[in-house]
């Protein structure tokens, strides 16, 4: 936690830190086991073998068993490591169904993020304890990295994509959070804090918001720049209507499919030529330049609000069921 | 018995000419290792001046000593510089020269004119690379990632990018001569399977610098391409992906990796062996376990890139591979370990170094465990913890297999023995500082302390003081061999032809060798290694 | 006629193999070198076929099809100078060779043609690049592959005129025979090696989506 003084291990605040820290030890302990081993046989022998006028080296005999033992003993054991990281970072890739929505906007040098209700925060993130946070990162100029080490987890924000992780906190606090990826000179002050507050504080705090939210936001510039023009339902039918696609996947002109995502959204508004739906006349001009990432994120609200049912894309199932106590490795 | 009288009467390659001319148009393989010596010696200072800067930044937590984007400059030039010009080249460009040809019978490398020409590559790499520090640095780290190279960074990106590129052409040219002298120059008698191990790593080493040097080549040029003319390649605003140019990037940087390790393997494998008197045990298993590594550290590049935002099935292939890739080096471990046994161990100052290699270097291999690991990795990636793990082999691995080299091999280098109780004192010195300087990164980087921070949260303080005053042990254990391998040139005690009672072919010619190595061509007719036989001429 | 056998080998035939393994080790440096190239021009094209193809039909494909002709004829000859260097005739060789060199210089200046077309097109990638299709983005990727791509082959194309021209002044001077004539063979792996390239580049630039 941030003030808390000298430590050797770093405090653990969230479902992942818990169940990493274990795989961890488990490494610390392995490695400790094969060096010391190795250590403690290598002087061994250089003391009982040193060298001595009166005793001349053995000859050397070949054991392929020996080798075979210790070709396959490391094997598995290796192995055994991969499939335990394997399950965790495939638990922590896939964000929970009904995640809270944070999206975050990395750029020289300060991050940026805004919750789902549109409540801004600059080098700060209010978080709950208890309740799944999903954090959609893009970067404005170059590859920042969101990292919260008591979390233990990170995911680059890269510029052009979106890229997604997720943390559920487990203990209220304060926490740091740094760029990971170094962006130039004051990388190293791209940092900042995250603040878990246990859930009613924490709706509390969201609620203390009452401006626009995202959604709202996204609905005024969708009628700002003439979107409402073409495609509200209704309306002279050049381009498709947008209500009930999020999440689906959509056919494109001259064969070949694509996934109505943030992504998919986001493409379509700042380069519409790259992907024509089925069915329609590449018609619609390019915002590049016209639209900034918080703009591009309201209107992806938005246009996500007009799906309603749908939480989440259909990769994003959630892979275990979600649960807010810290539970043992199934 | 001195052998002082045939010293001054004798003639071998470093008295057969004098002059300027007779050095810089050389094409005299060992001649052409010594020149690269010099010039890596150089260089690993510079590196080493950029890291003590590094170090001392940081051992406050605000970033008081210089400013932030010096510091960036700082260690963005260590890394280019220990890396281009003093690793890669290393062991293969002053071990591998002066000794490949030698071990294998032959008179000279395949192609000594294009040795020759490797070197003043390298120089020349070096002196743009020289030109862009003084020009006023590169402060991209050694990664180079786009787009802040491309199109961010405001320092001089296309001048380093020069030095590189030109220095990686020094390196293809040295891995082409030694694959085809491996290949078309042994002895008669020298079978594959009779090859020293030093052999089969530097031809293990040969094969990534010839296939995966271009492509760091071609990577570079892109981004320069990119700088200068303004277009987008890797720049998203302008079509381009950054994804991939971390994995054209990396598809060299991580075999990279293994050219700077698999020569210290090799040189380990000579020093365990003449220095306990036995052979190898399991010389099969560390042979194909080197061409193991080339191989499968070709397919491994992923791991740089978990939470770059490949795809988490890309990231599970890569993260089985970097597994299996370590399994080769744990069977080198455990030969070597069981080499020892039952053998005739000297404390020599190279045997330290070895035991410190084999310790040091199974301490990084296995936190490499820890970051193939990918759910590790998504916490550890871009901390100290990296960090700490890659000096592990590079340093405590790779540079202490160098000077343990350079030590084993001095007498015939040079003809004279170095002091062995400098050597000695030097070899623990480093040891220890060492283990100070960088076993706390670990914990730092467990901790959550970032790579590239100039000004750190407070409670980093206590380890990262302990780091900084290791270093500055450290940093006397590789000023000590500097002064006393000089000092031995003029005032240190003749070496015989065999002073460690070896096997090998450099061992039966004289020290120092003459030009043409070999009075006549030598004739193979034992394994690598064999001691047991073998009467020694001093235990 | 003298055998040079450099005194590192011990004889001729050894000198002879190591020299021709050289080649062959640096010919596949230059195929992971021209590799990264064409693994980021793939990765591009799959991500982004429209604009690519789009762009890669303002190629002209007459003159780039003639430059294939030119070069697989280049390699013709290069091939029968390498014969005629086993069969001793040195006339024949620098012919062979010299004609080798002029198709490559008339490779060279179809090639410096369509630059320059594309200059008037206003298709070189920067500031003066002007596009009316869909994604110009995309399509100034395409050809800042294409310049890249061809602008290195060229240069290769270069050296290669450069080392006949060599091997020509050396044939010459009498220093090849039917028995030593190693450098007019290994000239002509590294000419083959960059007319392969082409074989490569050609499909890949002018003609993917050429049918559409």
């Amino acid at each position: 936690m941030i003030g808390e003084g000298f430590r050797l291990f770093p405090v653990q605040a969230s479902t992942f830190a818990e169940k990493l820290d274990r795989l961890y030890l488990f490494l610390v302990g392995m490695s400790g086991f094969f060096a010391g081993l190795i250590i403690i046989l290598v002087i061994t022998f250089a003391v009982i073998y040193r060298r001595r006028a009166d005793r001349a080296p053995e000859k050397t005999r070949t054991s392929l068993g020996l080798e075979l033992i210790w070709t396959v003993i490391p094997l598995i054991l290796v192995m055994f490591i991969f499939l335990w990281g394997a399950d965790l970072f495939l638990d922590q890739s896939i964000p929970p169904q009904g995640a809270e929505d944070v999206y975050v906007v990395g750029k020289q040098w300060m991050w940026k993020a805004q919750h789902s209700n549109g409540r801004r925060e600059i080098n700060e993130l209010h978080v709950p304890v208890g309740r799944a946070v999903k954090i959609t990162a893009t970067s404005q100029d170059v590859i920042h990295s969101f990292y919260i080490p008591a979390f233990r987890v990170k995911q680059d924000a890269v510029p052009g994509q979106y890229r997604t992780m997720w943390f559920q906190a487990t203990k209220a606090g304060e926490y740091h959070l740094f760029c990971a990826e170094y962006c130039g000179t004051d990388h190293s002050k791209m940092i900042g804090r995250i603040i878990a507050m246990e859930d009613t504080a924490y709706q509390n705090w969201l609620g203390g918001y009452t401006e626009e939210t995202p959604v709202q936001a996204g609905e005024k510039l969708f009628v700002q720049f003439d979107c409402a023009n073409c495609h509200e339902s209704g309306r002279r039918q050049r381009c498709p209507n947008l209500g009930g696609l999020y999440g689906t996947t959509v056919a494109l002109a001259g064969g070949g499919t694509a996934l109505f995502d943030e992504a998919y959204i986001r493409e379509s508004i700042l380069d519409p030529k790259a992907k024509i739906a089925a069915g329609y006349e590449p018609v619609m001009p390019t915002f590049r330049g016209q639209v900034t990432e918080e703009q591009m994120l309201a209107l992806i609200a938005y246009i996500k609000s007009l799906s309603p049912n749908v939480a989440a894309t259909s990769t994003e199932g959630a892979r275990r069921p979600q649960s807010s106590v810290p539970g043992k490795k199934e | 018995m001195s052998t002082q009288l045939a010293i001054f009467t004798r003639e071998h390659y470093l008295n057969v000419s004098y002059g300027w001319k007779s050095w810089l148009f050389t094409r005299d393989h060992k001649r052409i290792a010594l020149l690269f010596l010099m010039t890596i010696t150089f260089f690993f200072f510079l590196g080493g001046a950029f890291a003590t800067m590094v170090r001392l930044e940081l051992m406050t937590p605000q970033g008081d000593l210089f400013q932030a984007q010096t510091y960036n400059k700082l260690f963005s030039m260590h890394g280019i510089v220990m890396i281009f010009l003093f690793l890669i080249p290393s062991i293969p460009a002053v071990l591998g020269n002066f000794l490949v040809p030698i071990m294998i019978g032959a008179r000279d490398l395949a192609f000594p004119r294009l040795n020759l020409l490797s070197w003043y590559l390298l120089v020349i790499g070096g002196v743009f690379t020289l030109w862009a520090i003084v020009a006023g640095g590169v402060d991209t780290g050694w990664t180079f990632y786009t787009p802040y190279s491309s199109l961010f960074s405001n320092t001089n990106v296309v001048l380093a990018v020069i030095g590189i590129f030109i220095s990686g052409f020094s390196s293809i040219l040295t891995g082409l001569n030694f694959i085809v002298t491996i290949h078309q120059m042994r002895a008669p008698g020298m079978t594959w399977f009779r090859l020293p191990l030093f052999i089969w790593s530097h031809y293990a080493t040969a094969i990534i610098q010839v296939l995966g040097t271009p492509v760091v080549a071609i990577t570079l040029l892109l981004v320069a391409v990119e700088r200068v003319w303004r277009v987008g390649i890797f720049d998203p605003a302008l079509g381009g992906d950054p994804i991939l140019f971390q994995h054209l990037f990396w598809f060299y940087s991580h075999p990279a990796v293994y050219i700077m390790i698999l020569p210290g393997m090799g040189v380990v494998s000579e020093l365990i062996t003449t220095h306990s008197h036995k052979q190898i045990f399991g010389y099969t298993f560390v042979a194909f376990s080197s061409l193991a590594i080339a191989i499968i550290g070709f397919a491994v590049w992923g791991h740089h890139m978990f939470v770059a935002g490949q795809s988490q099935y890309a990231s599970l292939m890569f993260s089985i591979l970097s597994f299996l890739v370590a399994i080769p080096s744990a069977i080198k471990v455990f030969n070597w370990t069981a080499t020892l046994y039952k053998g005739s161990i000297s404390y020599s100052a190279p045997m330290l170094y070895a035991l410190g290699f084999i310790g040091l270097f199974t301490i990084g291999g296995l936190t490499g465990l820890f970051l193939a690991t990918t759910a590790v990795d998504l916490h550890v990636t871009d901390t100290y913890f990296v960090v700490a793990h890659f000096h592990y082999i590079m340093v405590g691995g790779m540079v202490m297999a160098y000077l343990g080299g350079i030590h084993h091999w001095w007498p015939k280098i040079s003809g004279k023995m170095y002091p062995e109780g400098w050597a000695r004192l030097a070899a623990l010195i480093v040891f220890i500082g060492f283990n100070l300087t960088f076993f706390p990164q670990f914990v730092l980087g467990y901790l959550g302390m970032p790579r590239r921070y100039y000004a750190y949260a407070d409670e980093f303080q206590v380890l990262n003081v302990m780091s900084t005053a290791g270093a500055s042990i450290l940093a006397v254990g590789y000023v000590l061999p500097m002064v006393y391998l000089i000092w031995s040139l003029r005032y240190g005690e003749s070496a015989s032809a065999n002073p460690w009672g070896a096997t090998g072919l450099e061992w039966q010619i004289p020290s120092p060798p003459p030009t043409e190595n070999f009075e006549e061509t030598p004739i193979v007719e034992e394994p690598a290694y064999n001691y047991e036989s073998y009467s020694r001429a001093s235990v | 006629m003298s055998l040079i056998v450099e005194h590192q080998f011990d004889d001729y035939e050894q000198q002879q193999q190591a020299t021709t393994l050289g080649m062959w080790g640096f010919l596949a440096t230059e195929v992971l070198f021209f590799g990264g190239m064409f693994l980021g021009y793939t990765v591009y094209r799959l991500l982004y076929h429209a604009p690519f193809g789009e762009a890669s039909r303002h190629l002209d494909v007459v003159l780039g099809a003639v430059n294939t002709g030119v070069l697989l004829c280049s390699s013709l000859t290069m091939a029968l100078g390498v014969h005629e260097a086993q069969e001793g005739n040195r006339r024949m060789v620098m012919l062979f060779l010299a004609i080798t060199a002029a198709l490559g210089m008339i490779f060279l200046g179809i090639k410096f043609f369509e630059y320059y077309q594309k200059f008037e097109e206003h298709l070189i990638p920067g500031p003066h690049f002007m596009w009316n299709g869909a994604d110009a983005r995309h399509a100034s990727l395409f050809f800042i592959f294409y310049f890249v791509m061809t602008g290195m082959h060229a240069l290769h194309m270069v050296i290669g005129i450069g080392l006949m021209a060599i091997l020509v002044f050396l044939t010459w001077r009498g220093k090849f025979s039917s028995v030593y004539f190693a450098p007019i063979e290994l000239g002509g792996l590294y000419w083959h090696f960059v007319d392969i390239v082409w074989v490569f580049l050609f499909p890949l630039l002018y003609l993917v989506e050429r049918s559409r």
